[in-house]
Formats: structure tokens, sequence, C-alpha cells
């Protein structure tokens, strides 16, 4: 309640179901992909609909795995494990190479800060779409196109100003004065880092990690056009190969859209309560 | 060598491998883009790369329809979408503030879009909006509202409505949990005082909540501003730009132009527009972020 304000019931009655109708919205959508996942495709196309699921199978699963003999199977294996060494290989160097980056911004004076902290942020700004016709042009010569090095420094470059926006946020709100404490004591600056500094600002580094795992985890425009077959193919272009021109594969991408959200679902529970906390911090008080 | 071991070098030191990241990915592109929207290159004839035009692309652009009618929509599309956001996240946000009870899980909950892939989510409403298998017109034929299917993603002014649908979706809770922050941050003594001077609620909501809470407003619109493009993923998979063109985005004509067409000079001239309209946009809020902060003579 709102600074002791005196609700009447039908005011109580109203807002809950405000809040029941905004949840079911918010809700709805993703839990009936997850529920087509598990359904057969029978019943999914059956007219007049079949709104309460009869049977739950995970056949879909088996089918976009390649187990079943009746239909061709995908490289959804390969995708999966595209996508999570792209992604936790340039989250971990991007949140060390940003973390540097930050920790420069909020503790050190120096010639052209504003302008280089800009630099980043307007790095920042370059729609995705936008930045892949030079990369494909450039990747292409380089040999990097089809390579999941090639993604990787693509997603590290994507991460990088973020990740020094929010460490340069968590940074600052650490007082400078325990570090100098922990000189005078005789530690090194970097042991002074290392021991006192780096893990008060732990809980800020994993929501930044939360935030650069997801951005390349669920990243489409640039993978799309720098990736082509199983080598590199990450799981939202693999989303696209169940479309055709007029037919699309409903249970089965709803199973590959499963084992998409899985993983990002789990991870950001995890932290969310950092997550938060990163968002709103790292913009008021940076 | 020896100004490296200065302590001044300290700083540039620990910002140099990102400097060379952002060169190396995104300047050095930007540069490669740049020529090349001054040149006809396409993907099929290379020697083309080193013809130089002048500003031929970008004159064409300018006198092209489709393209105006691409860049207008967007345009269109990014204000709609971001004021929607806004007005829903904020109710959103009053909404859960005045619950008493599991407002935690009520967060949670609310969080559930921010982890979907744009591509995902354009996949969900392609779904749900389906003439023939969707949730909505088998809910709607069920109740017997309709008795013929509605061809949501298929009719030309249906279609753009549902990508907003699906784009307001993906991110109003950017701003419901962020002005959610606000609120619990809001100080109690100045509505206190306002109620016993005699203010009614809704002075209190626009004399004292809304201006606190204006910050956090451009904080969200500055990150959303960053990440407007992603609505490509979400038409990519939805309608790729059809029916007829009528949910065509600058985005989707320019990978039609560039990768389709190999048309890689002109792909690129658009580009520049496109990025040069996300630069300005995030300036924009930029600059009401750093005034609303001043204004509130908040930390820095």
């Amino acid at each position: 309640m709102s600074a002791g304000s005196i609700e009447r019931p039908w005011q109580r009655w109203a807002i809950r179901i405000g809040v029941f109708i905004a949840m079911l919205i918010l809700v709805l959508p993703g839990a009936w992909v997850v529920l087509t996942a598990f359904r057969p495709n029978i019943e999914v196309l059956a007219r007049p609909a079949v709104w309460i699921p009869q049977n739950l199978t995970l056949h879909n699963f088996l089918g976009i795995f390649g187990r079943l003999d009746t239909q061709q199977g995908l490289p959804v294996a390969n995708y999966f494990i595209n996508s999570m060494v792209i992604s936790v290989t340039s989250t971990v160097v991007a949140i060390a190479v940003g973390m540097m980056g930050g920790y420069a911004f909020a503790r050190y004076r120096f010639r052209g800060k504003a302008a280089l902290f800009l630099g980043f942020m307007l790095s920042r700004t370059v729609p995705g779409v936008a930045l892949s016709l030079p990369l494909f042009i450039l990747w292409s010569r380089l040999g990097l196109i089809d390579t999941s090095v090639g993604l990787i420094i693509v997603y590290m470059a994507v991460n990088i100003p973020f990740t020094i926006w929010l460490t340069d946020g968590f940074f600052r709100q650490i007082p400078v004065d325990l570090s100098e404490a922990a000189q005078i004591d005789g530690c090194t600056r970097w042991q002074a880092f290392w021991k006192v500094e780096f893990p008060l600002a732990r809980s800020g580094l994993a929501s930044a990690a939360i935030f650069a795992f997801l951005t390349s985890w669920n990243e489409y425009a640039l993978a799309s056009q720098l990736t082509r077959t199983t080598a590199s193919k990450t799981m939202p272009v693999g989303l696209m190969d169940f479309t055709a021109q007029f037919t699309v594969d409903w249970t089965g991408m709803s199973a590959m859209a499963v084992l998409i959200i899985v993983p990002a679902l789990v991870l950001t529970f995890i932290v969310q309560k950092h997550l938060i906390a990163g968002l709103t911090f790292g913009g008021v008080k940076g | 060598m020896n100004f490296l071991r200065l302590p001044r070098a300290t700083p540039y030191l620990l910002l140099l491998p990102a400097i060379v990241v952002i060169l190396g990915v995104v300047l050095v592109p930007l540069v490669v883009s740049f020529w090349t929207s001054f040149t006809p290159y396409n993907l099929t004839k290379p020697a083309t790369l080193f013809q130089f035009v002048g500003l031929r692309n970008y004159e064409r652009l300018l006198g092209n329809a489709d393209f105006w009618w691409a860049f207008g929509r967007t345009i269109l599309f990014i204000t709609i979408a971001l004021n929607l956001e806004m007005v829903l996240g904020l109710g959103l946000a009053l909404l859960i503030n005045k619950v008493t009870w599991g407002q935690r899980t009520l967060r949670t909950i609310m969080m559930f879009p921010m982890m979907f892939s744009p591509i995902l989510v354009g996949f969900q409403f392609k779904y749900l909006f389906n003439d023939a298998v969707g949730l909505v017109n088998n809910a709607l034929f069920d109740l017997g509202i309709i008795q013929q299917p509605i061809p949501w993603l298929v009719d030309g002014s249906l279609a753009p409505l549902t990508i907003i649908l699906a784009e307001v979706w993906m991110s109003t809770s950017v701003f419901a949990i962020l002005l959610l922050a606000g609120l619990m941050a809001l100080p109690k003594e100045p509505i206190e005082a306002a109620k016993v001077d005699g203010c009614n609620p809704w002075q209190v909501f626009r004399h004292i909540t809304l201006p606190f809470l204006m910050p956090f407003v451009y904080i969200a619109m500055t990150i959303r501003s960053l990440d407007v493009a992603r609505a490509y993923d979400m038409v990519r998979i939805m309608t790729n730009g059809g029916p007829a063109g009528r949910t065509e985005l600058l985005w989707t004509l320019m990978t039609r132009t560039g990768y389709n067409n190999s048309q890689m000079g002109m792909a690129n001239a658009m580009g520049y527009v496109s990025i040069l309209t996300s630069i300005l946009f995030t300036y924009y809020f930029y600059r009401k972020l750093v005034s609303a902060r001043a204004f509130m003579g908040g930390a820095q």
C-alpha cells in the first residue's frame, strides 16, 4: 500500500484483478509455446481446437535430435554446443576486458576520459544488422565466416561497452578509502584490487555477466549472416531451419524454443536480485 | 617504453584491450562500410569495391520511395512502441507497487519476457496469431466471436499491429522493472507533506511521483534505444517485411538489398542512415537523462 492510503475493498479487488490479467499476458505466450513442445502434432493442428492436452510426449524433442526414423533430424545438438561455447567464451572475455575498462573509468583521471567513455557507448548504439554488412565483407576476406572464433570476437565487442558501463557504476559505489587503507597496510595496488575491491564488486560483475551471456545467447541478426553451417550456427539461427516457404513445423520449433529459453531462464533466476540492481544503479549513479 | 611504466599510463593500459577490440570489430568495419557506401560494390563483382561513385548511392536512396516508406515506418514503429511500453510499464509498476503480497514473485514473473530472444518472441507471436492453428484465432472462434479466421499476419493493416504487440510484450518489462525500482526508492516525506497540504492523489502523482520517476524513465529509454534494432529479428521471422512490404522496416530492407540482391554499396548507405538514427535516439534520451539527474540534484 502506498503512503498509508486507505483502500476500499473494491479497490483492492480491482488491483488484484489487474495484476492477475497483467501476469497472465506476460506468462501465457511463453507457457503456450512450452506446452506445444510437449504435445503431439495432430493435437496442435486439430480442428476444432483441443484446449486441454490429451497426452504429453517427448516425441518432438526426440524428433529434433534425429532420434526418430520418421523424421529427418536437424543438427540441433551441434547448434546447442556452438551456442554454449560461443556465449560462454565471449562472456568470460568481455567481462575480463570490460572490468579492466570499468575500473579505469571509475578510479583514474586521465586525458580524454569523457571522450573515450562516449566512444564506447556510441559503439554500442550501432545496430547489429547495420554492422553485419561490413563485418560480412571483412570476415569473408579474413576467413572468419562460419567459424566460432569469428562470432566470439564479434560478441566480445558487442558486450564490452555495456560491461564497462555497469562495472564503472559498481566500482564507483565502493569507497576509495578501502583500497587506500589496504595499500597503507602494505598491499600493492593489484592486491588491494584483487582482495578488497573485486570481492565487493562481485554481484555487479555477476549481473554484467548475465547480460553479456543473454545478449550472445539470444543474438540473431549478426549470427544469421556470419554463420553458414553446423560448424558455427547458433540456436537462434537454427530456429529458422524449421520455416520453409509455406510450411512451419510448429511442434518442432516449440521444442527448439524450449531448448533456447531454459538455459536463459535458469541463469536469470539464479542471479535475478543482482540483475535489477545492476540495471538500476548502473544508470542512476553512473 | 618509459611511458608505460609511469603511473599515468595505467588507465590507458587497462583500457587498451577494450579499445583494440572495439577498433577491430566496430570502428574498422564502420570505415569499410562508409567507404563501401560510396561504391557500387556488388558481392558478385568484387572489383566494384574500388570504384568510387561519390554520393550516387545516397542520391538514389533519397529518391527511392521504398526507402522513404521503410524509413518513415521505422520511425513510426519506434515512436509508437517506446511510448506504449513507457505508459504500460508505468501502469504495471504502479500496480505492482500497490500489491502487498508476493511482490518478489511478481517481479520475477515480470522479468520473464526479458530473457526471451527476439527471434523467439517473433516465433511465439507468429504461432499465437497464426490464422489456422493460433491460440488467438482458436479462442475467438470457440467463443463464437468470429466465424472466419482472422489473417493477422497476412492482412496489410493487421500485420504491423501484431508486430507492435509482440514488441510491446517483449520490452514493457524493461520499463516496468526500472520504474518499480524508482517507485521503491521514492521518499515518503514529500508525499505525506503534500497530502497534509490537501493535494489529491492525481496532484501527488503529477507533481511529486512523476518528476521523481523521470530519470528512471530516461534510463529505460536510453537502454531501450540501444537495442530497438532487435525488432529486426522479430520482423524477420514473423513477416520478413510482408505482406506486400507493409511491415518493411529500414533493417529488413537493408539486409534484403545487401545479402539477397548483393548490392552491398547501397545496403551500407542504408546502414549509415540506420546507425545515425540510432545514435540520435540514444543521444537524445541520454541528454534528457543527464538533465533530469541534474534537476534531481542526485549523484554527480
